[in-house]
């Protein structure tokens, strides 16, 4: 049962509403809209805020398209707005030139994505594709697993981007419909902690006529190397300032989704499991079955996708026997996921010498069930019994369709 | 955890039904999860909408395919979609039609009941929109829920004359799949 004290604060609401509450409490100055499913609901649900007077401070425009969506918050972020905006898929796709633009031009603007497949073929249901299609355009990622999270995450990556130090764009990434489309109890921010925990943005640089400074502007082979520098540079500083603010964001909240990764059943576990998002809560639950029955199963959330915290997956791997990637997005070419990808990388100069093993899993919303990774785990066991990682797979293809 | 599937076209209502039943479920005080089967819905359309509920915090994000019960908002359905499909066997079907459960003829385990959800909706509410009604059917056929919880989550979706119909039509139905009353 829940806690009657916890019940009190909790409401149950629709991912969309959470995430678009989320927004709100965290006193944007300029949102820009243009709807696509799954994300419409949560522009929908601002500009119903907006319409009944609940964002004081506020402008809210309806563009014509994501490449609008995006382009409009550049502006607005360079003369010292607090952006936000929502997108998936296709959209997150149109806005891809632009969203270089915005980390080169160190705009801290922030999105929510909710994820979705790419066409073709067309598909609306959930995978990764979209914002994993952004990992080289220099924007913060962050992956959550609830609902409760992807309303966390929001005052967290904001208090992150617009960080002087820092002053990187930022995507919340929550699954498109299995995370947006549920209703669950969740405790919705509060006004007063929210002000509290993340202050006003009050950004170095902006673009004013009294103090009139160049954005975005040509850079000659003399010096654009060194943006990107300054680009890197500032990603390895998020890394011990997205930790130091999930554990900020405890302290005045009460809740914690993990820093740059979390654990779970992890410090003794032989096989772990690694993902990203909302099919972590899938895998605990069968995790959960295997430590009943004695067999040392454990998870590995990376919340934390860019930066890449390596450091961390390393240490939280070391002593397994073995590890598996459920990836929801391939590279086509290597037939693999990029947090397979990714994971395998930093193990390379290392001493750690862990198989690892990957699926790509869930593709343009398969639905992935308990029973499936019931199989990854049997087919792990293998693994770390022969120490032969196996490359990567596609999970519950169904052959009868090649 | 107990898991339920709700079977409807699409404009019925199952998606609301689903998510009315996590608000009132957790007004018990238990954990809930209210989701549907992500499509291009049509009006029309054979559609699915799902709820979990739970003692402990949810986090199974697959669909639901072993639930401990069925509602089916228009027996129309047995026609075309199996709805009998992978419920336990000592799970509920709620089927609102004007039929028996044994003239349905569904192969399952699972104990089948039927309520004429129509007629209530249409003495009482003056529509024929069910998804409100069978949610009371719900209650008063498995126990899971207070009646009392899914009246205060159709007053609060729903303030007035609307939810106040609604209310009591879910009590009429309650009462209905319990024998306590009849239709008059």
């Amino acid at each position: 049962m829940i806690d009657p004290a916890y019940k009190k604060k909790m409401v149950v609401v629709e991912g969309s509403y959470a995430v678009a509450h989320s927004a709100k409490i965290c006193r944007p100055n300029v949102i820009s809209a243009y709807p696509i499913t799954p994300q419409t609901h949560i522009v929908e649900d601002l500009s119903q805020f907006m319409a009944d007077g609940e964002i004081p401070n506020c402008e809210y425009i309806n563009v014509e398209s994501e490449f609008s969506a995006i382009s409009a918050l550049i502006g607005a972020s360079a003369v010292g707005a607090r952006t936000y905006s929502a997108t998936t898929s296709q959209g997150l796709l149109l806005m891809h030139e632009a969203l270089f633009n915005t980390s080169g031009m160190r705009l801290p603007i922030i999105m929510t994505v909710a994820n979705r497949a790419v066409g073709a073929p067309i598909n609306i249901w959930n995978d990764h594709q979209d914002a994993i299609a952004q990992r080289d355009t220099g924007w913060l990622q962050l992956y959550v697993e609830d609902v409760q999270e992807a309303a966390d995450t929001l005052p967290q990556i904001y208090k992150i981007a617009e960080d002087n130090e820092i002053m990187l764009p930022g995507m919340v990434c929550m699954d498109g419909f299995i995370l947006s489309h549920v209703y669950e109890p969740v405790v919705l921010l509060e006004q007063e902690l929210t002000d509290a925990f993340l202050p006003a943005f009050q950004p170095e640089n902006i673009l004013d006529p009294l103090d009139p400074k160049t954005f975005g502007a040509f850079a000659a082979p003399d010096t654009y190397e060194e943006f990107r520098y300054l680009q890197e540079q500032a990603m390895q500083k998020a890394l011990p300032k997205i930790e130091a603010v999930a554990k900020e964001f405890e302290e005045v909240f009460g809740r914690f989704h993990g820093g740059l990764i979390d654990g779970y059943m992890l410090d003794d576990a032989e096989i772990i499991v690694m993902s990203m998002g909302s099919i972590l809560g899938t895998v605990k639950d069968v995790v959960d079955e295997y430590r009943a029955r004695g067999e040392k199963i454990g998870v590995l959330k990376v919340r934390s996708f860019r930066p890449f915290p390596k450091e961390q997956v390393k240490e939280a791997i070391k002593n397994a026997h073995a590890v598996v990637v459920l990836d929801k997005n391939i590279s086509i070419g290597t037939n693999e996921g990029a947090l397979f990808t990714e994971t395998k990388s930093c193990l390379y100069n290392s001493n750690v010498r862990v198989p690892v093993t990957g699926y790509t899993v869930g593709h343009g919303g398969r639905d992935i069930r308990a029973e499936s990774i019931a199989k990854v785990i049997e087919e792990t066991k293998k693994v770390a019994k022969s120490g032969i990682a196996v490359e990567s797979r596609f999970l519950d293809l169904k052959e009868e369709l090649l | 955890m107990k898991e339920i599937r709700i079977h409807g076209r699409g404009g019925q209502g199952s998606v609301t039904a689903a998510e009315l039943l996590s608000v009132a479920a957790f007004e018990d005080g238990k954990f809930s999860q209210a989701f549907p089967a992500f499509g291009v819905e049509r009006r029309g359309a054979p559609v699915q909408a799902f709820t979990r509920i739970s003692n402990n915090p949810i986090r199974l994000r697959s669909q639901i395919y072993t639930p401990d019960y069925v509602i089916v908002q228009d027996a129309t359905l047995l026609e075309t979609v199996d709805v009998a499909s992978g419920i336990q066997d000592d799970g509920i079907i709620i089927v609102n039609t004007t039929e028996t459960p044994e003239s349905l003829k569904l192969n399952t385990k699972a104990r089948v009941m039927t309520v004429d959800a129509t007629k209530v909706a249409m003495d009482i509410i003056g529509i024929p929109i069910v998804n409100t009604v069978l949610l009371g059917a719900f209650a008063g056929a498995t126990g899971e829920i207070n009646v009392e919880s899914i009246q205060h989550a159709i007053r609060a979706r729903f303030p007035g004359k609307v939810g106040e119909k609604n209310a009591n039509a879910i009590q009429k139905a309650y009462k209905l799949i319990r024998g306590e009353e009849k239709h008059e």
